[in-house]
């Protein structure tokens, strides 16, 4: 089957600065793939490939198969740039009608009211985009990429202006189009984000990949925390496999067990050991 | 192809939100109404001029006058069309609007074509009107009428679409800013090559004419201005003619179907600069 998103060997140079050195990713069908980190690493670059904005350097990247940037590709994606911004004068219904004439979709006013019921922007159908805030315009915008009902999305940072609430939206429309078989590569920092929706998780660090997999994959052990009658005890080297054999050698010790509890590291403590600290 | 109306709308409304529309009919009234002042009392008096011997006073003020009106309507058509095209590519992607539109399935250079067709639909038409306005204006109040009326109308709106297609071009490589600078920069030095003709035809420095005639051809939009100036006196002989040449803001020079032909290849060439340097701009 063919990746909604393939990306083999991607290399990216602008002038001396390499922003890509030889990326490896693939997003599957239906797959919602989170790409996380620090500023300047790569992500935004590797987005504006996969959409045709940027051209690489070296390596490729194909959209359902088409190759990125060309017309075929770009025919197969819906993209939320993370600086975007629409024309102002356009109200919520005109800018999607734009978007529907240029992407060649037939959907009409259905498509149209579907799509900002989905973003929660029922509402401000008529509502003209500079009278909106940034939050409102962030999901009108994400109500823009899906038009044509695209089988890939590309989100680069597409929560940075949204409240809890409106982040919450967000968070049920990228599982509501994952159970629609739409893929998502979403660029995020909001790791609690990330966790929570995504099937899996790439971390780029100077613009080379350097830790993948689902979020539970990634969550790396941390030993195991047991309460007796003698006190919590945290045990470093042990898995969750180990709780039964440590327990019994702990009742036959005499000692009375409470609770246990098998630690692993949050998204966040992997990504923080990833990347090293590096923020920029 | 579709997409091509779409985009022409889009930039359209882009400009008329921002009101250039506005500013630039407001500009026209203004210079139509003191070009109509200037006729009024330019042909009240011209009974009471003794001209000098071998000039067709009403012939030499009519069309003197009239180029003038020629040069403004050249001027504000170019002001028209660099404000509808100077940001149409890194002013709009520095500012987040170009990159929801170039990710449509829409090629860049029917992007760009479009932009330019937009610019074309407005400017065109809009000099055409100031022309035959002033023509109108001079006709009517000085009894003096071009000697031919379409051709040096066509040339002029040639000039203006061909300064919109330098201004794409310009765009795809300059901030909005930089880009606006550059065109009327370009815009002036065709200006000083006109005068310069104008000097050399004067002087009859034959070199100094060479000079102006080939920067004219660089920025065509001047060729077709000086021929567009010809144009209008083309059947005005004698010593009317000689002076006449001289020509307000720049000389009259023949240019012929030469530099309509120029203008053409040249355009195709912006284009294809333009097209070129857009396909492969990182956005």
């Amino acid at each position: 089957m063919t990746a909604a998103l393939g990306v083999t060997g991607l290399e990216k140079r602008y002038g001396s600065t390499r922003a890509l050195t030889g990326v490896d990713l693939e997003v599957g069908e239906g797959e919602l793939v989170g790409l996380l980190g620090p500023n300047g690493a790569g992500k935004s670059t590797l987005v504006k490939i996969a959409c045709g904005l940027v051209r690489p350097s070296r390596g490729r990247a194909e959209v359902c198969g088409a190759r990125a940037g060309s017309l075929e590709a770009r025919r197969r994606l819906g993209y939320l740039a993370e600086l975007f911004r629409f024309p102002g004068w356009y109200s919520a219904d005109e800018l999607l009608a734009l978007h529907q004439r240029l992407s060649g979709s037939t959907g009409g006013g259905a498509e149209r009211s579907e799509l900002l019921e989905l973003v929660g922007l029922a509402e401000a159908r008529d509502r003209r985009v500079e009278a909106m805030s940034k939050g409102m315009q962030q999901r009108l915008g994400i109500a823009q990429a899906l038009v044509g009902a695209p089988p890939l999305l590309l989100l680069d940072e597409p929560t940075s202006a949204l409240d809890p609430v409106g982040r919450r939206t967000v968070r049920l429309l990228l599982e509501e189009l994952r159970g629609r078989g739409i893929s998502v590569l979403l660029n995020s920092h909001l790791l609690s984000e990330i966790e929570l929706v995504c099937d899996r998780v790439v971390i780029l660090l100077r613009g080379a990949v350097v830790a993948e997999g689902s979020p539970a994959e990634l969550g790396r052990a941390r030993g195991v925390e047991v309460e007796t009658d003698q006190g919590t005890e945290v045990f470093e080297g042990k898995t969750r496999e180990d709780v039964p054999a440590l327990v019994a050698e702990l009742v036959a010790t005499g000692r009375k067990v409470y609770g246990v509890r098998a630690l692993t590291s949050t998204l966040e403590e992997t990504y923080l050991e990833a990347v090293g600290g590096e923020t920029s | 192809m579709s997409a091509i109306p779409t985009i022409v709308v889009y930039g359209l409304r882009e400009a008329l939100r921002r009101k250039v529309f506005a500013v630039v009919l407001l500009l026209t009234a203004g210079f139509l109404f003191l070009y109509w002042l200037a006729n009024h009392y330019a042909f009240r008096d011209i009974s009471g001029i003794d001209a000098p011997l071998g000039i067709d006073a009403r012939s030499y003020a009519g069309a003197f006058i009239f180029g003038l009106a020629m040069f403004a309507t050249l001027f504000l058509g170019v002001v028209l069309a660099v404000f509808l095209t100077l940001g149409t590519v890194r002013g709009d992607a520095e500012r987040g609007l170009l990159q929801p539109l170039v990710v449509r399935p829409v090629g860049r250079s029917v992007l760009l074509f479009a932009r330019w067709l937009g610019a074309v639909a407005v400017c065109t038409p809009y000099v055409v009107a100031v022309y035959v306005g002033a023509m109108l204006i001079t006709g009517l109040t000085g009894d003096w009428w071009p000697d031919r009326i379409v051709v040096p109308a066509i040339e002029l709106a040639g000039g203006v679409a061909i300064v919109a297609a330098l201004s794409l071009l310009g765009s795809v490589f300059l901030t909005a800013t930089a880009n606006g600078i550059a065109i009327f920069m370009v815009f002036g030095a065709g200006l000083v090559a006109g005068l310069l003709g104008t000097i050399g035809h004067a002087l009859s420095s034959h070199a100094l004419e060479h000079a102006a005639k080939v920067a004219a051809w660089i920025v065509p939009f001047e060729a077709l201005y000086q021929d567009a100036l010809r144009q209008i006196t083309a059947n005005t002989t004698g010593l009317t003619g000689f002076v006449l040449q001289l020509g307000p803001f720049g000389g009259a020079n023949t240019g012929g179907p030469g530099v309509r032909l120029w203008a053409c290849g040249y355009f195709v060439i912006v284009a294809l600069g333009a097209a070129a340097g857009f396909s492969r701009k990182d956005l």
